[in-house]
């Protein structure tokens, strides 16, 4: 992403729009900029906020006359004034970031749609994960905080080392040029992203020990882990999970429930 | 995806947050399912959801492209139902937010009467979402938790911040912009209503809660 120079009016408003805080003013030009290190390309700037076209001549005069008196405007607060924000054209690896960034984006660079899969949302019509079977979402970088390649590959490297097999149609998963060993490609390492979910399933019994992996693992990261766990229920809606959760300390208060109204053929 | 799945706060916060979503499995049953993602939301349609979208193209409230200076002084926050409907044009998420468990398990009576095949889950407080499947006659399939964060959380922001914040699992809610809002409220230059249809127009889902939003809102001015 970058900030049109001819256009920008150094107001402001879009510096506290970025999640990963990437935008910030050029003091002595008077003008936002884009660190692109730090910019995931999620484009919640350019789609997020809404566009006025006014003449960024005329803006800045404005702007410098109200200084005088010591006035200022109290504009919108998600308005970018002069349409400045501008999307780059992204070539390979930089493609990466929007993909696993931008939530709208159909995933570019795998030809799967968003972050993750379907996880136990249709586990009514795929049985992905059965009786006696927990399925984890391990996310990287949610809430707020972002994450590079390099940190999501020491959490595949050490989940298989316990023997975890990927799933398949993860985003994640296609950036590993070695499933077994959870090995990511070298080129992306470096590239920053808003966030990434690693998924797998295991058997039941082994849920205890895979959570205290992912928390060992997860305190040697730079950045924010937040994970999830599945199960199938029984017929009375039960949860072999409660159990395990609570005896390892867990308290969980949200989640998602699977009504069980999907069948395979609409 | 996971973005309704880690909100932030505890469970007494979430008792007017309930979403109601849709999704075909690919390759199994999406052939024909945009017809019944937009049945899906024309019934949520009626039980006055908070908000309603589809993930893959937009929400009821939403950005502009071709403001005018007036909108400074007066902003419309008005829901635009029709575009997500009509919007639906491939397999995807498609979701509808509601503020009681009474409406909600009324919606769910409605779907599973319409038999639309779709796998629809609730995202909510585990026990209030089992609570109105059953009212609604359906024991839960399956179950997913939010077993919460790990790693470096001290790189997160503060709690009241996160569940603002948080309402956008997809992360386009940036803390820096949820902390302006506040203080904006506090000061007076923004009501809770106005800051809170200001966030939703970033959550391109339509799974960002405004009633919620509104209620932390006034929490804040407090």
């Amino acid at each position: 992403m970058q900030i049109d120079q001819q256009k920008c009016v150094a107001c402001g408003n879009c510096v506290a729009i970025c999640p990963m805080g990437a935008i910030s003013i050029d003091s002595q030009k008077n003008r936002a900029f884009v660190n692109a290190d730090e910019c995931v390309e999620c484009y919640s700037c350019f789609r997020g906020m809404s566009m006025e076209k006014l003449n960024p001549i005329l803006v800045r005069s404005i702007r410098r006359l109200l200084k005088v008196f010591r006035l200022r405007f109290d504009p919108e607060p998600d308005v970018c004034p002069t349409s400045a924000i501008t999307p780059d054209e992204l070539s390979w690896p930089r493609i990466v970031r929007r993909a696993f960034s931008d939530p709208i984006v159909t995933h570019e660079s795998t030809g799967v749609h968003g972050r993750g899969t379907e996880e136990v949302k249709t586990n009514d019509v795929t049985n992905r994960v059965g009786a006696g079977e927990a399925g984890y979402v391990v996310e990287f970088g949610r809430p707020g905080v972002g994450v590079r390649f390099r940190d999501i590959e020491k959490m595949t490297r050490a989940l298989a080392q316990m023997g975890i097999e990927f799933e398949l149609k993860n985003p994640v998963t296609h950036m590993m040029t070695d499933k077994k060993t959870g090995k990511i490609r070298d080129d992306i390492l470096n590239e920053k992203i808003l966030s990434a979910i690693v998924e797998f399933k295991t058997g039941i019994e082994n849920v205890a020990a895979v959570l205290r992996r992912v928390d060992e693992v997860s305190k040697t990261l730079e950045t924010v882990v937040a994970v999830g766990v599945a199960t199938r229920c029984d017929q009375t809606g039960g949860s072999a999970l409660d159990a395990i959760l609570n005896e390892e300390g867990f308290s969980f208060v949200r989640g998602k429930t699977n009504l069980g109204l999907g069948h395979a053929s609409l | 995806m996971t973005n309704t799945l880690h909100r932030h706060g505890s469970a007494e916060s979430f008792n007017d947050d309930y979403i109601v979503f849709a999704i075909p499995a690919r390759g199994i049953n999406d052939t024909n399912a945009v017809e019944k993602q937009r049945r899906f939301l024309e019934i949520a349609r009626k039980y006055q959801p908070v908000n309603m979208g589809d993930a893959s193209h937009g929400a009821i409230f939403r950005s502009s492209k071709e403001l005018n200076p007036t909108v400074h002084w007066r902003r419309q926050a008005a829901a635009d139902f029709d575009a997500v409907v009509n919007g639906v044009s491939s397999p995807s998420t498609v979701a509808a937010v509601f503020d009681n468990p009474d409406t909600v398990v009324a919606f769910i009576k409605e779907l599973k009467e319409a038999d639309l095949g779709l796998s629809i889950n609730i995202s909510a407080a585990l026990d209030k979402a089992q609570e109105c499947g059953r009212r609604a006659g359906l024991e839960r399939h399956s179950v997913e938790y939010s077993l919460g964060f790990f790693g470096q959380t001290d790189r997160m922001a503060d709690r009241q911040t996160l569940e603002l914040a948080t309402m956008c699992g997809h992360g386009m809610l940036s803390s820096n912009f949820v902390r302006k809002l506040v203080e904006w409220v506090k000061q007076g230059r923004r009501s809770p209503q106005e800051a809170s249809a200001t966030l939703a127009r970033f959550c391109s889902c339509g799974v960002f809660n405004p009633t919620r939003a509104c209620r932390l809102f006034e929490e804040a001015r407090k």
